[in-house]
């Protein structure tokens, strides 16, 4: 019978099925971070288990980091989370890239660096951006911490199978717009829990041109439609993703033993004539540079367009998207590109990877940020530091009056020091633009690393279709 | 886990779509490393004042009426966001046991009421998920309006929830057997797991994970 990508993934890591309808799933890899680990550890102290498969567990600190002095964490509550992380490491035999490492990093960065993340596996992370692998054509989800303590203990989750949800991007994009964009573009057509319950597989000709990074970027933001996992088939560009990081990908299958797994990998495409639960089509060339407007990331319009009237936006009741107008403090009918913005971040597992710094650094280079403005360039790991600087990215961004930072969550989230104050106004890269997410009263308008680039210099959001 | 069956208890209404994780609970509370004290960081940037002690009399919940309750009734897509299970855990020790949401439709797909990774985190922490239709929890919201403090009473066995207005409205509802059993035994998932361990060691005789 003709088998999905998800459906070969899915079936290949079945244990058994339970009686009551749940299946018990392998997990080849278990990613942790320090915010969503210590109680899990603490559960396998208090029952006396072990982590059962430490080689297949990995570790990094990336959420509480300080991204300017990254060594002394001021904060004692977020220095004792990192360093419980260290303990636990130590006590249960699991790798860590800590601070000291060369290779720590945001952890959905460092995985795919790390060769961990290849195709047809599982892989598992408390964090719910861990959709982020399924760019290489991996089962990748987010869990909470009773189920981190599930796996450390018995290498297994209990996942009831997930309904399949495939949407095809037809044609070319258009210069300057990208995966973000896409991504964006359709959770403003089918909202934050548009997804919800499916694994979501892009595919289509504008989804075989991107980048392994730009995939990563579509995959990361699947869980903000809602989806319990982004997938994206492997194919040449997987393949020469994971061979050309050489000894860098140390995880990674070489020589004898990756020649074999490409041939695994190019099975597990989906075969013609599967079916899918739910089906959506979208003309890529028709995409615009998205920018969002609300405290939602389904809140989101093309970046020539005006701000909302509330009782007219698809997916949200008149009174939400009040509430979010307000919070924002827009008005409808305002173009965004009369929208002055205090603040731009450039980072995130979304889009904190080489080439996201590329385009950034190719619209900053010879110009100046916008007067007043402040702008946090945060490489997404020590990996992508290293590349940045080694090309001279680190300079440009310098010499236009941006601050270059260290490698970590930043202000995605804000558990770190680098935070919005109340009001303020943030052009973003990240994925969420939630009230308070980047600091209380911040205000996040969520949009591509280019157009983040082009709002520092002009201070506010532009075209860039359009622009010099 | 707590287990849970019957239970009666004061319906709150929070009635707002899409309430993500971080306004569950924000971030810098998410640094703590014990599984308790989360209960008062609840819904925290709504709830206080900018001081961050004072409740604002503005915000639903704060209601006099509401005090004490354990039922909570809200909008579409409950908890979306992050995985964090630190949401869970406010939710549940700030007294809340059941959460009402409505799922939707969407060009005949169904949109469940709450997002993926929450519910089942509720689901390991003895929290029951309820999902109605929009209509249903259109009339839980309108018998609270009519009287705020209002009461509901869950019976799981049974997949029947009952709002006490005069007069009392019922609803069955729908629950994956697999949830209904965990929540009701109070079980731990992996015990039940470990049951399983012949079968997990000879899956992985002969299983690639692929690692170099």
């Amino acid at each position: 019978m003709a088998k999905t990508l998800f459906e070969k993934i899915w079936d290949s890591h079945v244990v058994t099925t339970l009686p009551d309808g749940t299946s018990l799933i392998y997990i080849d890899r278990h990613l942790i971070h320090e915010v969503t680990s210590a109680q899990a550890f603490e559960g396998l102290r208090l029952s006396g288990r072990k982590v059962r498969r430490p080689n297949l567990t990995f570790a990094t600190m990336d959420h509480n980091v300080p991204t300017d002095d990254r060594m002394n964490i001021k904060d004692p509550i977020s220095k004792a989370q990192v360093d419980a992380l260290s303990k636990n490491c130590r006590d249960f035999g699991v790798t860590l890239y800590d601070l000291n490492s060369e290779r720590q990093g945001v952890v959905h960065i460092i995985g795919p660096e790390l060769g961990l993340t290849v195709p047809g596996t599982t892989i598992v992370c408390g964090d719910s951006h861990t959709s982020t692998h399924g760019a290489f054509g991996t089962f990748a989800l987010g869990i909470g911490t009773s189920e981190v303590e599930h796996v450390l203990a018995t290498q297994t989750l209990p996942q009831t199978k997930p309904k399949t949800f495939r949407v095809e991007f037809t044609g070319k994009l258009a210069p300057t717009v990208t995966a973000k964009d896409m991504i964006l573009k359709l959770i403003g057509l089918i909202g934050t829990a548009g997804g919800t319950g499916y694994v979501l597989e892009y595919c289509g000709e504008a989804v075989r041109a991107l980048t392994m990074e730009a995939r990563m970027t579509m995959c990361n933001m699947s869980i903000e439609a809602g989806a319990r996992a982004g997938l994206i088939a492997p194919d040449q560009t997987t393949f020469d993703y994971i061979a050309n990081g050489g000894a860098g990908r140390p995880f990674a299958p070489k020589g004898k033993a990756f020649e074999e797994a490409v041939v695994r990998w190019k099975a597990l495409a989906t075969d013609p004539g599967a079916k899918f639960d739910r089906e959506l089509t979208i003309d890529a060339s028709k995409i615009a540079p998205q920018v969002t407007w609300g405290t939602s990331p389904g809140m989101v319009i093309d970046v020539d367009a005006p701000v909302p009237d509330p009782s007219n936006v698809p997916g949200y009741t008149r009174l939400d998207a009040e509430k979010a107008l307000e919070y924002m403090g827009l008005k409808p009918g305002v173009p965004l590109t009369e929208v002055k913005i205090d603040t731009i971040f450039i980072g995130s597992c979304t889009n904190g990877r080489i080439e996201d710094l590329r385009v950034a650094a190719s619209y900053l280079k010879g110009r100046k940020v916008a007067k007043g403005l402040r702008t946090l360039i945060v490489p997404g790991s020590q990996a992508v530091l290293r590349q940045a600087e080694a090309e001279g990215l680190d300079k440009i961004f310098k010499e236009a009056g941006c601050d270059w930072r260290q490698s970590g969550c930043s202000m995605c989230l804000a558990m770190n020091p680098d935070q919005l104050s109340v009001g303020e106004r943030c052009a973003s890269t990240s994925n969420r633009n939630f009230e308070g997410r980047q600091g209380k009263g911040g205000r996040t308008h969520l949009v591509s690393p280019a157009m983040a680039a082009a709002a520092a210099i002009e201070g506010r959001f532009v075209d860039i279709r359009k622009w010099k | 886990m707590k287990p849970i069956n019957q239970h009666t208890g004061i319906l709150a209404p929070l009635k707002r779509s899409n309430v993500d994780t971080d306004q569950i609970i924000p971030k810098q509370f998410l640094k703590s490393i014990a599984r308790t004290g989360f209960g008062p960081s609840l819904f925290f940037d709504w709830r206080y004042l900018a001081d961050g002690r004072t409740p604002d009399p503005a915000f639903e919940l704060n209601r006099p009426e509401f005090k004490g309750a354990s039922v909570l009734v809200t909008g579409n897509n409950f908890g979306c966001g992050s995985s964090r299970e630190h949401a869970v855990w406010a939710v549940e020790q700030d007294g809340y046991r059941v959460i009402i949401a409505p799922w939707v439709d969407q060009g005949g797909a169904r949109i469940p009421g709450f997002a993926d990774i929450f519910k089942n985190n509720c689901s390991k922490n003895g929290v029951l998920t309820i999902e109605l239709s929009g209509s249903d929890v259109e009339k839980i919201f309108a018998a609270v309006a009519a009287k705020p403090g209002v009461q509901a009473s869950v019976d799981l066995a049974a997949q029947k929830l009952t709002v006490h207005s005069s007069p009392e409205i019922s609803f069955r509802f729908d629950i994956s057997p697999a949830v209904k059993d965990r929540l009701i035994g109070g079980l731990d998932d992996i015990g039940t797991t470990l049951k399983h361990e012949a079968s997990v060691t000879a899956f992985e005789s002969k299983h690639n994970t692929q690692i170099a």
